[in-house]
């Protein structure tokens, strides 16, 4: 059941980010950068926490996930540090992701080549 | 035809620049990115078996993404999903992996600090920059108006 709801709620997401692409101008990156900062928002104000416990992967895969993650972290280290944690806690809970993505884009940019479009 | 003004010939384009076929476009995003959340889950569950904490699973679920993002744009095969799944191959955590490697592969010519390194960020510069900067923002923000008491 959690991998249907799941699939049903990733998908959802991407079908919002791609009605937007259709019908702006806007371009993949700035799809993901807005987003992005949605994530953050909504992660912030609390609404994106019950789409997280309801659909787990398919509310956290997506990069509003990333931001909630963010704006989790900071509020939870402005809670337990004060402004030492506001400025750590988003990115002491990101570190990993970043960290791989970090790592791993590295070396796949280093040993793979652009394929020549036909 | 050889007198328009440029608004004219600005609506002139519109007119006859093929609308997206909306509706398969979004079947397709749908069923992409479903997908990807489906294996996120798999994941997910997969980790859970360990005894490892929420956080822990997020993370490493977050990073055995990110590796096969990248490593299915290293070999070529992402690019098919993209074009295939559009936003649904761009708004998961692999879209933003796949948007690095993509990038620095491109500019490797110029070298692995200012090509590859550099390049790197192009897309993922603006993430950090928003992402980090904005999580500060909030932090300080709830200091400002929750813990004044």
């Amino acid at each position: 059941m959690d991998y249907l709801i799941a699939f049903l709620v990733g998908g959802l997401i991407c079908v919002i980010g791609q009605i937007i692409l259709d019908t702006t101008s806007l371009t993949p990156a700035h799809i993901i950068v807005t987003f992005l900062i949605i994530g953050i928002i909504l992660g912030a104000i609390g609404a994106y926490e019950p789409v997280v416990k309801f659909a787990e992967a398919g509310a956290t895969v997506p990069i509003l996930g990333f931001g909630y993650t963010l704006s989790k972290g900071a509020i939870e280290g402005a809670k337990a540090k004060g402004v030492l944690g506001a400025f750590a806690g988003g990115l002491e809970r990101t570190a990993g992701a970043i960290a791989a993505v970090i790592l791993f884009g590295y070396i796949m940019s280093v040993i793979s080549y652009p394929r020549s479009k036909k | 035809m050889d007198n328009m003004t440029h608004k004219e010939y600005q609506e002139y384009v519109k007119k006859k620049v093929p609308k997206p076929p909306y509706l398969k476009n979004s079947i397709r995003a749908f069923i992409t990115g479903g997908i990807i959340c489906l294996i996120g889950q798999i994941i997910r569950n997969f980790l859970f078996r360990f005894g490892l904490g929420e956080k822990e699973v997020a993370t490493g679920t977050s990073i055995i993404l990110v590796f096969i993002g990248s490593l299915l744009t290293g070999l070529g095969i992402y690019d098919k999903i993209g074009k295939f799944g559009g936003a649904g191959a761009v708004i998961p955590i692999t879209g933003f992996a796949n948007s690095i490697v993509a990038t620095a592969m491109e500019h490797k010519r110029e070298g692995y600090i200012f090509g590859v390194a550099a390049k790197m960020f192009t897309i993922a510069g603006p993430v950090l920059v928003y992402g980090i900067g904005g999580s500060v923002v909030v932090g300080l923000l709830y200091i400002i108006f929750f813990s004044g008491r």
